[in-house]
């Protein structure tokens, strides 16, 4: 866990954002006060994101000397990401967001990934979609989404540009070596830090109308091709659940 | 009973597919509100854990607010939350463990992660008040079927027997099926059977004799669809109402039979029916009939607290904060097999 002095609590009545993601092996929590991170835990664990979140989150705010009613918004990354863990998240941001009085809003997991990336110039994101598939989106920059997020078998996957996150690392024989490149996980703090930037342009008003939930289910799948980093907190399953409708029951006689 | 200063616990229970958000005032219910997904897994002809789960994460804020309503309440009065901890399905439980840590967490107020199990028996208190101890326990749905010992529902309770194979609620879900009944099967067969006999066909009871307090219905539905395709091959027709109301009499006599031994066995002159299954107009009027004979009082909430709810695992948590039980950690896993032995983790 990476902390700065508490000294720079100073800056906290203005802008204070909570940001987690559990779409990835990490999870992640960070504090941003508008300027830059303040408090940032990250734990790589696949199988625990509903032990280790609400820990983090605990845990970010003391280092930051911050209380949960300082917090102006609460982000939470939408995945694409397995979609037990990626619940975790968007759970916990829907409910801490209600008993604090603040909005609840979603990135997209791979858009903090790119924000992050150590790669100028054109890239892909890819993390890991388990079924030897990737969950991926193609970056003009860090900043700018251009395609998906997508599923997609990993040597299907455009191009030859460079690959960034866990997705490029663990296929790197089938999209070749050369093209992997980091973070391997989102952080966070990168993810706050990017929500930071699209937030401070707004009012009170323009950020309780993106985090509203529309009426009746959401369509994950089709929402997913969005390209705005700032959405409410709903998830991107981008697979429809396994299910089968069954036919006439089996004959127990023969 | 309901005294002003009794806390007041919001309870949310995900652990299938309803979305329960209840809230209570030490053992007087103030909100039992649910969503259920079962519409969209009706199709499936059963439940489809990744459905219940994308589902439940739609329903929950708006499950809360719609309890939170219908008590007059703000999130500000809630004292206290609890949640289903296990057993259920995995993905569907983390949703509502995520959902009351976070309410926990940021109404700075304790957390119990509780045994759906001992919430289906404690929210009897609710509707009768406070439960003897020690009672005998039968709880039959689609996805349990035991029979426990209750001494104390905060602190102690005692597994005595539970299915061996299927839930007594999956029999009626697969034996509706056979007979082209819709799914969940079990109001349906209730239903159908009024028309028939529960003497016309001698389908087996699974475990009858055996001494233990355990159950089996795999062979009785297997036996059923047997006879159904046996009349079927013979180009008769199927007497659906005599088969339902057959079959639902070998789950009931079973059902009952065993659970009037154990309090036999315990010396326990008390017994409660909870659950879905416990909706069965059939099952409550012969352990009415069998209690009566044997002079058990027999305890069985209305059908709206019998099936899973939020309200149920509010109870629990009352009971819990009452007894000065220790509130949970925010790490609490969401356990799919949570023993019963544990009735809070
Ligand atoms: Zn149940």
């Amino acid at each position: 866990m990476r902390i700065r002095p508490a000294a720079q609590r100073l800056r906290l009545t203005s802008v204070l954002v909570l940001a987690f993601d559990t779409a990835t092996p990490a999870v992640t929590a960070a504090l941003h006060d508008g300027a830059r991170v303040i408090a940032e835990s990250t734990t790589i664990d696949a199988r625990r994101h509903g032990e280790l979140l609400a820990p983090a989150v605990q845990q970010v705010l003391r280092a930051a000397g911050a209380e949960l009613g300082d917090v102006t918004a609460i982000v939470a990354g939408t995945g694409p990401g397995p979609y037990t863990g990626l619940r975790v998240g968007l759970m916990t941001a829907t409910a801490l967001a209600s008993t604090a009085g603040v909005p609840a809003l979603g990135v997209c997991t791979l858009d903090a990934l790119a924000y992050a990336a150590e790669t100028d110039g054109p890239f892909l994101v890819a993390t890991d979609a388990r079924r030897k598939e990737v969950f991926w989106a193609r970056y003009g920059d860090r900043r700018t989404r251009l395609d998906g997020p997508r599923v997609d078998r990993p040597q299907d996957l455009p191009g030859e540009l460079p690959v960034v996150g866990a997705g490029g690392r663990m296929y790197a024989e089938t999209i070749g070596a050369g093209r992997v490149t980091g973070p391997e996980h989102p952080s966070a703090g990168a993810m706050a830090a990017l929500a930071a930037e699209h937030l401070a342009p707004l009012s009170a008003g323009e950020v309780a109308e993106i985090a509203r939930v529309p009426e009746g289910r959401v369509d994950s799948v089709e929402k997913a091709s969005g390209l705005g980093v700032l959405g409410p907190a709903r998830p991107i399953y981008l697979r429809r659940p396994d299910a089968q409708v069954p036919g006439a029951p089996k004959r127990v006689t023969a | 009973m309901s005294t002003s200063d009794e806390p007041i616990v919001l309870g949310i229970e995900t652990s299938c597919d309803e979305t329960g958000v209840g809230i209570v005032r030490g053992h007087t219910m103030l909100a039992n509100t649910i969503a259920s997904s079962m519409d969209e897994h009706a199709r499936f002809g059963g439940v489809v854990p990744e459905v219940a789960s994308r589902a439940h994460l739609e329903a929950m804020s708006p499950t809360v607010e719609g309890a939170l309503a219908a008590a007059g309440l703000r999130l500000s009065d809630i004292d206290a939350v609890a949640v289903t901890a296990g057993p259920g399905l995995a993905g569907a439980l983390l949703v509502g463990v995520a959902a009351a840590k976070a309410y926990a967490m940021g109404l700075g107020v304790p957390l119990y992660g509780v045994n759906h199990l001992a919430a289906h028996v404690a929210v009897d208190q609710l509707e009768h008040g406070p439960l003897p101890k020690p009672a005998i326990a039968l709880l039959v749905s689609g996805g349990h079927s035991s029979l426990l010992l209750v001494p104390d529902v905060a602190r102690d309770v005692v597994s005595l027997g539970s299915t061996v194979d299927d839930a007594a609620g999956e029999a009626f879900d697969k034996v509706a099926r056979v007979l082209g009944l819709p799914f969940p099967g079990g109001p349906y067969i209730d239903r159908a059977a009024k028309e028939g006999s529960g003497a016309a066909i001698g389908f087996p009871r699974g475990k009858y004799d055996d001494g233990t307090l355990d159950f089996s219905f795999s062979g009785l539905k297997t036996a059923v669809a047997r006879w159904v395709e046996a009349r079927e091959a013979a180009g008769e027709p199927v007497p659906v109402p005599d088969v339902a109301a057959s079959f639902q009499e070998a789950v009931v006599d079973v059902l009952t039979r065993k659970a009037l031994q154990a309090c036999a066995r315990y010396g326990v002159d008390d017994l409660l029916i909870g659950g879905g299954v416990a909706a069965n107009s059939r099952l409550r009027a012969l352990a009415q009939e069998r209690c009566d004979a044997a002079g058990v009082r027999l305890r069985v909430p209305r059908p709206g607290l019998c099936t899973d709810n939020g309200a149920m695992v509010a109870a629990l948590g009352a009971d819990l904060v009452a007894a000065g039980v220790e509130p949970s950690t925010l790490e609490i896993p969401a356990d799919s097999s949570l023993p019963i032995t544990t009735v809070h983790v």
